[in-house]
């Protein structure tokens, strides 16, 4: 067999990833060469909020657990990150109480991103354990109130985070490229985890937890490894959010920011990394135009006051009516296969 | 350190924390939604308020719009937003919930504004009574009079009429009530206003402590009420109420005995106390009948 025919060979078992990948790449180039810097802009902050999507997928894809918490871990590594490569005479002028150890801190920023990923794994591994044997509305609860407890944290530890001001100075590194280069990594490592042992595992107990852990599953192990790898996924991501932003508060990792990441989540449907995917791109080409339509609005000063909150209302109806006519997402919990096109389309999963 | 300011205070912060988890509790056993979107009915309420002071409305009319508009906005929302979810996966109810709390939010900060606005309330409210020797704002007292008053109201509609037995039931095992031939779309309905109701006069409490309402309002009772009714037991209102008060009291205590520089992080204690809970009693304070399985 040559080269090429086993290139295609493997491109048609992987079509998943192949087909999500090839033209992220394509439309990357595309908008480096072409584009405007605003585009350029808009496209990498696609690229980072997919990483952070995905990170949240491979959890509740998965698992079929809601999860309110991965935000949390995106603060994790966007904070770790953030205080790693920052440098001290910035650190010291900043944040007045930092710990003079982490002041003195500095290592470069690619090792510090990694750094931030691997900190809210161990974190994520360190309080999840008992958590992973909550399913439903406790689990999801449970999952709500360590958000909360993380967020208290962030706006407290003033000696860290530099409390509820705003942390400022990180420098700048996330390029397009390099988020691009995340985003992909991201793919590969959540269709990697998908197709694994382990990952069927996991998407065995979503299912059917009782038929799952009747065949010798341990759920709560194989949620574990889940989560601890979409922690490991939502800090990374978390660390190239923050050398793309440069200057963060805790604010950025609450609801609002959780809201916006559940809706991606949920429109394009969070059991495919296809859906994950999908819904990235319709909410931020939404956003995107929205956010022009309101400032458009406010710029054009036709009211007599100024329009706040607006894409925030129509993104949330947008996402009722999702919800309304397809619960399952856009794609409906299927991911994207060249079989598909030659066949019938499957019927889908209903979910009762 | 426990006299009778502390048992006074105690009290009332149980009695409005209880009559906030109650609201929360009546859907969750019907529906099992945690409803996201109850902050922002408290939040209406102080909304209704204001307006209603701008209008110059009568002290007892206004509290009655407030009330009325909590209860109003409770029931949209369910007939708009949860009814056509609710069929589907519960994973949908959460979301939507979520999308109408952020609604309801950017609708006031759309059509109010994203400041703060004072709310002008009766001037009893304000009042300060001694008794034993305590300085109490008699704010306190009325919460507690009327909490008594509504749960009392509340427990004789769930015991002895019709609509109250078929929300009991229906919050036991839906799919058998409605066998019984109990039309879900009026059970459902039912506790959305009456969770409403409770939002409303708990949300009139709520403002009038702060004296202002911002479109935030929502978030820290529903908090607060999530809280309670995951450590009474959220099976049944009487948790909620126990749930309530044991809240109370373990503020007020961590209020007094945190050192202060911790006190920053009471927040933090008290979702760590309900992760806990969860954890190794899930069913809450009050264990009570028939609860879901949740061990994966």
């Amino acid at each position: 067999m040559s080269i090429i025919q086993r290139s295609l060979e493997w491109a048609r078992k992987h079509s998943t990833a192949v087909q999500l990948i090839v033209p992220l790449i394509l439309v990357g180039v595309l908008v480096q060469m072409f584009g405007s810097s605003l585009l350029v802009n808009v496209y990498t902050f696609f690229c980072v909020s997919l990483m952070m999507v995905l990170g949240v997928q491979v959890f509740m894809g998965n698992s079929g657990i809601l999860s309110f918490l991965h935000v949390g871990f995106v603060g994790v590594g966007a904070y770790a990150s953030g205080i790693l490569s920052t440098p001290p005479a910035v650190k010291a002028m900043g944040v007045p109480n930092m710990f003079q150890t982490l002041v003195d801190l500095q290592i470069p920023v690619l090792p510090a991103i990694l750094l931030g990923g691997i900190v809210a794994a161990i974190i994520a591994a360190v309080i999840s354990y008992p958590m992973m044997r909550l399913s439903d509305a406790v689990g999801v609860i449970t999952l709500f109130a360590t958000l909360i407890v993380f967020h208290v944290i962030m706006t407290q530890w003033d000696n860290v985070t530099n409390g509820p001001r705003t942390f400022f100075g990180v420098p700048e590194y996330t390029t397009l490229t390099v988020a691009l280069v995340g985003a992909l990594l991201m793919i590969v490592l959540a269709y990697w985890f998908r197709e694994s042992s382990m990952g069927l595992r996991v998407r065995a107990s979503r299912d059917d937890r009782h038929a799952a852990a009747a065949t010798g599953i341990n759920v709560v192990r194989a949620r574990y490894a889940a989560f601890v790898l979409s922690a490991l996924m939502a800090g990374l991501a978390g660390g190239v959010w923050a050398h793309f932003i440069t200057s963060f508060s805790p604010k950025a990792f609450y609801m609002s920011e959780m809201f916006v990441l559940l809706s991606m989540v949920v429109i394009g449907g969070a059991g495919s990394i296809s859906g994950a995917v999908i819904g990235t791109t319709v909410v931020t080409i939404a956003r995107e135009v929205l956010r022009q339509v309101e400032a458009s609005i406010n710029n054009a000063h036709v009211l007599s006051f100024e329009v706040f909150g607006l894409t925030e209302l129509v993104m949330a109806i947008l996402m009722v009516a999702v919800l309304i006519w397809r619960p399952q997402g856009i794609i409906g919990g299927q991911e994207l296969k060249l079989s598909r096109f030659k066949f019938k389309k499957k019927e889908e999963v209903s979910n009762v | 350190m426990i006299n009778l300011e502390f048992v006074i205070n105690t009290l009332s912060l149980g009695s409005l924390y209880a009559l906030l988890a109650v609201g929360l509790v009546l859907v969750y056993g019907i529906l099992k939604l945690v409803n996201f979107a109850y902050g922002e009915y408290l939040m209406v309420a102080g909304y209704a308020i204001y307006l209603s002071a701008i209008v110059g409305a009568p002290w007892w009319a206004t509290l009655i719009i407030a009330v009325a508009a909590s209860m109003l906005v409770s029931f949209l929302t369910e007939i708009a937003a949860f009814r056509p979810v609710r069929t589907k996966s519960m994973d949908a109810l959460l979301v939507t919930s979520f999308a109408v709390s952020i609604f309801l939010q950017n609708v006031v900060l759309l059509a109010v504004s994203p400041r703060a606005r004072a709310v002008p309330l009766p001037d009893f409210f304000s009042k300060t009574v001694v008794i034993g020797g305590a300085v109490l704002p008699l704010r306190n007292l009325l919460i507690i009079a009327t909490t008594a008053v509504v749960l009392a109201l509340l427990s004789f509609l769930m015991k002895k009429t019709v609509l109250g037995m078929a929300m009991r039931a229906a919050a036991d095992k839906f799919t058998t009530t409605r066998l019984m031939g109990v039309p879900a779309n009026f059970v459902i309905s039912a506790a959305f206003l009456i969770s409403g109701f409770l939002a409303g006069v708990a949300g009139i409490f709520w403002v009038g402590r702060s004296g202002s309402v911002d479109p935030l309002t929502g978030a820290a009772p529903l908090l607060i009420a999530f809280i309670a009714t995951v450590m009474g037991g959220m099976n049944s209102p009487i948790g909620a109420v126990v749930g309530g008060f044991v809240y109370g009291l373990l503020f007020n205590i961590l209020s007094i005995t945190l050192p202060a520089s911790m006190i920053s992080y009471r927040d933090a204690f008290m979702f760590a106390i309900v992760v806990l809970f969860l954890l190794f009693r899930p069913e809450g304070i009050i264990r009570r009948g028939y609860t879901e399985e949740r061990v994966g």
